[in-house]
């Protein structure tokens, strides 16, 4: 009985009576096979699957918990989610009401400012504080005794003991001061009096992979993970500065065996990529301001994750988790660097302590460029074997790359996860060199993979006469990608594609396509609680942050959409640890985590508001209807559907109708709430997130510079829950992987180890005159996976725009550059080479 | 304004009196006068009037007088300090933000009388008569500027850290240019650095807003 009712889509009368007193199938059916497991008692659901528009497109049947709301149908039926919806916080960015942290303004408030090293590698004999100290203004310095965000030696025993944290690169923080005003504190900042012995230091991959280079550690070194991912595997073999390679593969370990791979293979492509270090260079730089009071500390953090933040707050500080509170109202970007308390987080701290005020820390520019993070470089050497059909055989990947301080260059997931290939081998290495640490950043390796990956795909289609559409109809398995493919090739016609380098003047255009791969990740510490109060106002509260995905949006259109209301009624309050716990935003996980919570808590509240609100009509909770900011009154469940044999939907029509804010006021108590969390995924197998990019370029042969002219972008992200804020979180993706391909560069002075543009008119960023037309498509594709079925987008946007990118460049001129950024200078000398070898036409 | 203002209080002149030579003795030849300079953010009559009286002011506070969104406020501020840390400490209005300091983003375009400047560029003892214009006085009370209310609509910010910039940008681009193109607004936002990658719907939004505006104008 159970299973036939939940095969209608809608829930059954007796779904709804059961889901309203809460008594689960399996405990009250007792004809229902599952073992009567009372603490996790489940129902079956039918929930949409497939891609939309496709013949895919279906449901399945899951098992799902039996308090989880019923099936979400597909957006086109819904009234809320799915549908476009501008930002709830629109008007408060628009006016600069917005408060972020680097405009927390608190009583008493102290400004700080850090001294960094202006050597890359030394030991530091003694820091005098005296005139600091004594500087107008001044209220507390601080010495940092540790240093966090490097890797960190296994055996400490292995290096000379310290008095102070040595230093590993230009831009390590060694002290802080605070005072009454910022000037005051960066004029006491440059009365620090450092005594430094300067060691030898290698800033450069290849010279640091060299026998005799400069150690950035005298033996074998570990760093963390972040919440964000990042960060290398541990306890890998290390020799002299070169840590690896690790050897992987799909899930996590070799396929097959690639010599016989290769063996087999009629055609086989290879190549070597380099890719640049990047910096995040979000526009608010890393900052705090932290107030220690005794009865705790309360940080307001420029964070990607609240209670990442907290966490690392009350391990250094050893204080409860309770004792920490962290609050991130609206933050300027962070993409993948802000998740930890880190040195800003900890100074702040420090000083807040010893000057009994609140501190206030933001990095300056220089400082984010230099220590709190950035994408790793990669040389990759890749070499792919496959049949005269296209068929996959082998796919080999050596890389290196460095991630300063850090680790974490590894560059192998697009390899080891894209393409069916039977045998694939990745050897992935670290080259430790005297820079500032790597962070996750984007899709860590995955721009870098693709940038390699999709040019010798390219390459193998050219070879193999199959058109690079085709092939990778052929060799991926994903029906999304398929169906991106498709939609993507038609929107940028793709059949006007020419043979590389046709056309004959000194511009040349070319089209080009790449696609990325990234993964479903959850995190289970999402939780929400949704409350209605007998005004009619409604509230979700959640420690989840808004970092300018539009969360906060899409939170409020998953409580509407529960509530038959709209998007605008709903408060939400989140950003803030006080509030139940919310997953830190790292990973695409936001939505896809988040989102589920909040329909759960939404759910919930909505049986009581029924209950109580059919018990003072003197009426049954299923009788009631929510919807358009009404509550409909029936004469009997409007669900129903078992009155008609034929399978006509039964319409009742209401008896009477009142507002939301009506029904409200007959609450029985002035507020009712209810809190939930997430259950895990109802089905655990991997599923991805991808795209496919297509570009248009235009390449000036004579000067090298790269004008990319259009971009079509087509994704899927699971359920698009918001597609007005997908879209901009596509563009954006698009646009940084431009600004990756054509400009981008973290340039260290080999002699001096410093970076020489730590600044944004020499570190070049896209701006709006080399923005081209970018359209982008969504697909949307059900997997019943949660109580909202979302997926995310962020980082799966930016993957391939490089690779499509090169790619163009490529079917423009007949020359491939393997090097990014593409700047003119290398286009130029790519082309002057191929010309060498009579390979382009001019 | 704390005990320590009030003690590096200077009188070093009434307002619209300090001048630019004055400033430059009392505060050396940085970075950003020179800039300013060759913005050419200080009028001619200016230059002229520093030939005649000079007037030594600071490196201590100095009061300064600015037009803010149709308010006179008087503030404390050292001769070195930019408009936009007077706009965002001083007198709290921040939503112009801060990003590189050094002219290279727009985040603190404001604008001076109708022109859009960076205020991180800009000294506060500069400003002069000038009426400053900043993302919090662009609206009229509760009624949006167009091109934010089109900002809203078209989703043109994500982070938002870039927006008040952006914006300032683009209504001063329709102050000037009823019915811009969209290279006119790549144009306008070229300064303005948007790592969130908003562009696109930048540029939707103030093509919008113009196109609204000329319709409400009719
Ligand atoms: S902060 Fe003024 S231009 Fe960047
Ligand atoms: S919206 Fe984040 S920088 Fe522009």
């Amino acid at each position: 009985m159970a299973l036939q009712q939940s095969q209608q889509q809608k829930p059954s009368a007796a779904e709804a009576k059961t889901a309203n007193t809460s008594i689960p199938n399996a405990a009250r059916n007792p004809s229902n096979d599952e073992p009567n497991k009372k603490r996790n008692a489940t129902r079956r659901e039918v929930l949409p699957a497939g891609i939309v528009g496709t013949e895919g497109m279906n449901t399945v049947e899951r098992e799902i918990p039996a308090d989880e709301p019923p099936a979400l149908k597909v957006n086109s039926s819904l009234a809320v989610i799915g549908r476009s919806t501008p930002r709830l916080d629109g008007r408060l960015k628009v006016t600069g009401k917005a408060r972020y942290t680097a405009d927390v303004r608190l009583p008493g408030m102290l400004f700080a400012q850090v001294v960094t090293s202006r050597y890359p590698h030394a030991r530091i004999r003694s820091i005098d504080t005296s005139l600091a100290e004594r500087a107008p203004g001044v209220r507390a310095v601080y010495v940092l005794d540790r240093v966090l965000g490097n890797a960190e030696l296994r055996d400490k025993s292995k290096e000379l003991p310290a008095k102070f944290p040595i230093v590993r690169f230009a831009g390590q923080p060694i002290a802080a001061v605070a005072a009454t005003t910022q000037a005051e504190a960066d004029d006491a900042a440059r009365l620090f009096k450092v005594e430094y012995e300067p060691l030898p230091f290698v800033v450069d991959e290849d010279e640091a992979r060299k026998k005799d280079a400069p150690l950035v550690f005298p033996g074998a070194a570990d760093q963390g993970g972040t919440a964000g991912g990042g960060g290398g595997p541990q306890g890998v073999t290390q020799e002299g500065n070169v840590r690896g390679p690790v050897k992987s593969g799909p899930r996590g370990r070799p396929a097959g065996d690639i010599n016989r791979g290769f063996a087999e293979a009629e055609v086989t492509v290879e190549g070597e990529f380099r890719t640049q270090v990047q910096t995040h260079s979000a526009l608010e730089t890393h900052g705090v301001v932290a107030d220690w009071k005794e009865d705790g500390l309360t940080v307001y953090a420029s964070t990607q994750g609240t209670s990442s933040v907290r966490d690392e707050f009350a391990a250094i500080f050893k204080l409860k988790k309770s004792q920490v509170r962290v609050v991130t109202e609206f933050m300027g970007g962070g993409f993948g660097a802000k998740f930890g308390a880190g040195n800003v987080g900890v100074i702040a701290a420090q000083l807040s302590k010893k000057a009994g005020a609140p501190v206030r820390l933001m990095l300056t520019r220089k400082d984010e460029h230099l220590s709190v993070g950035n994408r790793p470089s990669s040389i990759q050497k890749l070499r792919v074997g496959a049949k005269r059909d296209g068929t996959l055989t082998a796919i080999h990947l050596f890389s290196y790359g460095t991630a300063g301080t850090g680790t974490g260059a590894g560059a192998g997931g697009p390899a080891q996860n894209m393409y069916k290939c039977p045998n694939i081998l990745t050897e992935e290495a670290d080259v430790f060199t005297h820079a500032g640490p790597a962070a996750a950043f984007r899709a860590p390796g995955h721009p870098q993979g693709c940038f390699a990956l999709e040019q010798t795909i390219d390459e193998l289609a050219e070879k193999l006469g199959i058109d690079p559409v085709a092939l990778r109809d052929r060799i991926d398995e994903s029906p999304a990608r398929r169906e991106e493919r498709r939609l993507g090739a038609e929107r940028i016609g793709w059949s006007r594609r020419r043979r590389a380098g046709s056309d004959t003047g000194p511009v040349k255009r070319g089209l080009g396509v790449a696609q990325s791969i990234w993964y479903r990740f959850v995190n289970m510490d999402s939780a929400c609680e949704v409350r209605v109060t007998q005004d009619g106002s409604v509230e979700i509260l959640s420690g989840v942050q808004d970092i300018g995905g539009g969360i906060r949006t899409v939170l409020a259109q998953v409580v509407a959409e529960e509530l038959g209301l709209k998007a605008s009624d709903i408060t939400v309050r989140i950003g803030d640890t006080a509030y139940p716990a919310g997953p830190a935003s790292g990973g695409s996980v936001t939505t896809g985590s988040i989102t589920p919570a909040a329909r759960n808590a939404a759910f919930k509240v909505k049986q009581q508001f029924l209950e109580e609100v059919a018990s003072a009509l003197g009426t049954m909770p299923e009788y009631l209807k929510l919807g358009g900011g009404q509550v409909a009154v029936f004469d009997r469940n409007p669900n129903w559907s078992d009155g008609d044999r034929q399978g006509r939907s039964y319409k009742a029509a209401p008896i009477k109708s009142l507002s939301f804010r009506q029904a409200a006021s007959r609450l029985k108590t002035e507020q009712i709430a209810a809190r939930a969390s997430r259950s895990d995924d109802y089905e655990k197998s991997r599923a991805t997130y991808g795209g496919v990019q297509f570009a248009e370029v235009a390449v000036d042969t004579e000067t090298g510079v790269i004008k990319v002219e259009r971009v079509v972008a087509v994704h899927d992200c699971g359920r698009p829950m918001n597609p007005l804020t997908v879209e901009s979180q596509i563009n954006g993706g698009v646009l940084q992987g431009i600004s990756y391909a054509l400009y981008e560069d973290r340039i260290l002075d080999r002699n001096t180890g410093l970076m020489v543009n730590p600044n944004l008119e020499q570190y070049k960023i896209v701006g709006s005159r080399e923005t081209p037309r970018i359209e982008a498509i969504l697909i949307e594709e059900y997997t019943g996976r949660s109580s909202t079925d979302a997926g995310g987008i962020g980082e799966p946007a930016t993957i391939p725009t490089a690779a499509a990118v090169a790619n163009a460049v490529y079917n423009a001129t007949g020359v491939r550059v393997r090097e990014m950024p593409m700047t003119p200078a290398r286009v130029l000398a790519a082309l002057q080479s191929a010309r060498g070898k009579g390979g382009v036409r001019s | 304004m704390s005990k320590h203002d009030e003690k590096e209080k200077q009188d070093a002149g009434a307002f619209g009196h300090v001048t630019r030579r004055g400033f430059l003795k009392g505060a050396g030849l940085t970075a950003a006068g020179a800039a300013i300079m060759e913005n050419g953010l200080l009028g001619a009559k200016d230059a002229a009037a520093a030939e005649a009286e000079p007037v030594v002011v600071g490196p201590g506070r100095v009061p300064v007088t600015l037009r803010v969104n149709g308010t006179v406020q008087k503030v404390q501020v050292e001769p070195r300090t930019t408009l936009a840390e007077a706009l965002r400490f001083e007198l709290g209005l921040t939503g112009t933000k801060v990003v590189c300091d050094r002219g290279s983003c727009s985040a603190c375009t404001v604008w001076l009388d109708s022109t859009p400047v960076c205020s991180c560029m800009t000294l506060a003892v500069d400003v002069g008569a000038r009426k400053i214009t900043t993302i919090e006085g662009l609206a009229q009370s509760e009624e949006l500027h167009p091109v934010q209310e089109a900002f809203i609509e078209y989703d043109a910010m994500q982070c938002g850290f870039c927006t008040p910039g952006m914006i300032m940008s683009c209504a001063a681009l329709l102050n000037h240019k009823a019915n811009p193109t969209l290279d006119d607004v790549k144009q306008a936002t070229s300064g303005n650095l948007c790592r969130c990658g908003t562009y696109p719907k930048v540029f939707e939004a103030t093509l919008a807003a113009a196109k609204a505006t000329r319709k409400g104008g009719e």
